[in-house]
């Protein structure tokens, strides 16, 4: 396997292409169930056939999350999106038997997995798939999701980077633990603040050398980390200002980590609403936005920031002139919900809705439908607009949730990749075998003893 | 000729298959084709040996009637993960997983996770308390908890949603621990998963936490006695699985001259096919299935579908092998309600 062969960069040069990958959403309100022509979210046949229609696209990768614990509203299980989701890794591992060239990224906490026995799996499944593989990783650090795992709530927030960044490390090692791709191979060793892990690897290296890693989390502590150790950021930032601005800031601490200006790339979540014409496809819009958000979702989404049932009101109406509960009752209330603020929030949210004229249901489609990161129109016009992202390296793909589940690709494969194809700035075949390849990411430089032990936590 | 009143199944140990998926696939296709009802994918650390679950998983959307039952190990393993994995092995397979229970009592595999070692009696504990959580995480979501209902907005029925609640019992050896749930995956197709163990772990593990006992003896001439030893200490709800290692007679050179060697511990069967097959019928009559473990995969696999199989099957020793029909059916198993169905939905009793 070649090592490092490109120079490192200390300037940022776009690529002038544009790469998807799809998310196959799981928990989330985004997904449409309501339409007719809605299937499960839960059988293979769906998985299958987002995977192949997106490899059919040339997708450079598929994307899963991870479920810890079911969502809950007012202290009960949420009934109203879409729930329920196979694990990751397991069914990556099926869609690896099925698809050929598409990369698998399997989202996995680093609070709630051991070490050794993630970054076997991971490699498992790095090996199968012939080094398509993909570790999105992701932290968490509540009580309320250790309830299902034996080590129960142990992580501090301001632990979490700290902790995920030396079971990276001990990730990484295990899988250069491999002298030569035939082994054999070096036993590592971890001793940390939350984890003793003494191992000697089982599996050689992958086609690609190890799995590919990605970064979701936008904090300053969530870039570096990505600037440290991964090879592609999702970012929150898909809007195209906003975009040339984070890419910006992500080469600085890229080259502040040592690493090339090129070194990590940018893949922000994205939606597409998509027609033949600029008219239809915002008619398009409005229904999808209809469906995602129902009458009692919208009530529901206030719920959480009140702490109370809202089920009197009229989602047609204007906003609650009730209060919250302002005590924080449990992680249930939702990620945006603090508790001193509450009322200073509810009291804003009124003010807003009043000022704009919006009912409760267009406040909360406005709140929650994903604006700043849909791209709606023709095929044409949305080709061109992403022509221009392309021109100027403001991201290097999207990573599109489609809002319809099993045929939520098949407009932007039949439609939009061939204009984007024609405009030179989307693959026309796989570059390679490997997701790196794909994604055209250097070999990775073999991780050295003496590095590690800095990170250590 | 002998006639058998229960035919039984046979399954194949796929171990002798590398990492690379090519190879796994051959290897899965080859034992479908054979006319295999099961196919097992051992997890014992080996250089090389990409992870059982995963492997298994892999199998599924190539195959359509072979059931695919990977060891997963319960002691150093989050049962949630454990519960959701297999879960979703059944969801991939349409039906057709299982579990095969293993608890690592090595000091290597402890190290690993960087928690103390577990040995002795408190494997058996550790996996029992293990499937319990599975059992009751599979059944969290009662089967029609996915309701769709344009009308009201519910995706589900939050009313057929369950809290696990696992808590390991009072004497626990290890670090008590707890699972909340409910699952994040609904019910899997089969509702419960056929759970498989070694004899070994029976004591620590209730019986009627299993749904197949894997039995191994020291010699071929051991293995019926221990059968039906075993057989009298779970009863007959549970199913008996013979271990048989197997090196054959094959391509112009004898068993013996093969080399082949075996260091499971188990029976070890060398010989010529219908030597194999007499062998087999016979001990059919006693257990459920067998499980073969090939000296070599490819070699010996060739030799049971061309000559073996066959002849059981002529001999209506094996049942037959059903396209799409689950792992429970092969068993001879309902699919049984989910545990917090309420009693008007389910009769009583409905655990495993």
């Amino acid at each position: 396997m070649k090592q490092h062969t490109r120079a490192k960069s200390e300037v940022f040069v776009p690529s002038g292409q544009i790469q998807f990958g799809v998310f196959f959403q799981g928990v989330n309100s985004g997904t449409i169930w309501k339409a007719p022509e809605s299937g499960s979210q839960t059988d293979f046949e769906s998985f299958r056939r987002i995977a192949q229609t997106a490899e059919r696209g040339l997708f450079a990768a598929f994307f899963l999350g991870e479920g810890l614990r079911l969502r809950e509203h007012l202290g009960r299980p949420h009934a109203l999106d879409v729930v329920g989701r196979p694990d990751a890794q397991t069914m990556l591992a099926a869609l690896a038997s099925v698809t050929k060239n598409i990369g698998l990224v399997a989202t996995q906490n680093t609070t709630y997995n051991d070490p050794a026995d993630l970054a076997h799996r991971l490699a498992s499944l790095d090996l199968v798939s012939g080094g398509r593989a993909a570790w999105n990783i992701v932290t968490t650090d509540n009580a309320w999701t250790g309830a299902n795992f034996r080590r129960g709530g142990y992580l501090d927030h301001a632990d979490r980077y700290k902790h995920a960044e030396a079971f990276v490390e001990t990730a990484k090692r295990i899988w250069d633990s491999w002298e030569t791709p035939d082994g054999p191979a070096r036993r590592v060793l971890h001793e940390g603040r939350r984890y003793t892990v003494d191992v000697t690897p089982r599996l050689p290296r992958s086609a690609q050398y190890r799995p590919v890693l990605f970064q979701a989390g936008d904090s300053p502590e969530g870039r570096n980390f990505a600037a440290r150790q991964a090879d592609v950021i999702f970012s929150a930032h898909p809007k195209f200002e906003d975009a040339v601005a984070f890419r910006k800031d992500l080469v600085e601490r890229s080259l502040a980590a040592g690493r090339g200006a090129n070194a990590v790339q940018i893949m922000p979540a994205s939606e597409f609403i998509l027609a033949p014409t600029a008219a239809e496809a915002a008619e398009k819009k409005e229904w999808v936005r209809s469906l995602q958000i129902g009458p009692q979702q919208a009530i529901a989404y206030l719920e959480q920031f009140w702490g109370r049932e809202l089920s009197a009101y009229d989602p047609d109406g204007p906003l609650p002139e009730i209060d919250p509960v302002v005590e924080e009752t449990s992680e249930t209330r939702g990620s945006g919900f603090h508790g001193a603020k509450a009322r200073q929030l509810a009291d804003q949210w009124r003010a807003e809705a009043k000022d704009k004229g919006l009912s409760i249901r267009q406040f909360v489609t406005s709140k929650t439908a994903r604006i700043d990161s849909t791209f709606t129109g023709s095929y044409t016009a949305v080709a061109d607009q992403l022509a221009e992202y392309a021109r100027v390296g403001a991201v290097d793909g999207l990573n599109i949730s489609p809002w319809l589940v099993p045929s939520g690709l098949d407009d932007i494969v039949n439609h939009l990749v061939p204009e984007l194809q024609e405009r030179g700035v989307y693959p026309t075949e796989y570059r390679g075998a490997t997701l790196r390849e794909h994604l055209g990411l250097e070999t990775p430089v073999r991780s050295a003893d003496e590095a590690v032990a800095a990170v250590r936590a | 000729m002998s006639t058998f009143e229960n035919p039984g199944f046979l399954a194949i140990e796929l171990d002798g298959a590398g990492w690379d998926g090519a190879d796994l696939t051959r290897a899965v296709l080859a034992a479908e084709s054979a006319g295999f009802h099961a196919a097992t994918f051992t997890d014992a650390p080996a250089p090389g040996r990409a992870n059982a679950l995963q492997r298994a998983a892999f199998a599924g959307p190539v195959t359509r009637s072979i059931a695919l039952v990977p060891e997963v190990d319960t002691v150093y393993t989050e049962p949630f993960h454990i519960s959701t994995q297999l879960a979703s092995l059944d969801y991939v397979s349409g039906g057709r997983a299982g579990w095969i229970v293993t608890a690592a009592g090595s000091p290597e595999a402890a190290a690993a996770v960087g928690r103390s070692s577990v040995t002795g009696a408190a494997l058996g504990q550790e996996a029992a308390a293990s499937i319990e959580v599975s059992r009751r995480l599979w059944d969290s979501w009662e089967d029609d908890a996915v309701i769709r209902d344009v009308a009201t907005g519910r995706y589900i029925d939050v009313d057929k949603l369950h809290y696990a609640d696992f808590q390991t019992p009072a004497g626990f050896p290890g670090a008590g621990y707890s699972v909340k749930g409910p699952s994040i995956i609904p019910r899997p197709l089969q509702g419960q998963l056929p759970v498989l163990a070694p004899a070994s772990l029976i004591g620590g593990i209730p019986v009627d936490a299993l749904d197949a006992v894997l039995v191994s003896a020291p010699t071929p001439e051991l293995l019926a006695a221990e059968v039906r030893d075993v057989r009298a200490r779970v009863g007959a709800g549970v199913a008996v699985v013979a271990e048989l290692d197997v090196v054959l007679d094959a391509r112009g050179q004898a068993a013996a001259a093969r080399g082949a060697s075996f260091d499971g511990g188990r029976a070890a069967f060398a010989g010529s096919a219908p030597g194999l097959t007499d062998f087999l019928a016979d001990l059919l009559k006693e257990a459920d299935g067998v499980r073969l473990h090939p000296a070599s995969l490819f070699v010996d696999l060739e030799e049971l579908g061309r000559w073996v199989l066959p002849e059981l099957r002529r001999r209506g020793a094996l049942r037959p092998v059903v396209q799409d029909g689950t792992f429970r059916d092969l068993l001879g198993l309902d699919r049984p309600a989910s545990r917090y169905a309420t009693a008007a939905a389910a009769p009583a009793g409905a655990g495993k």
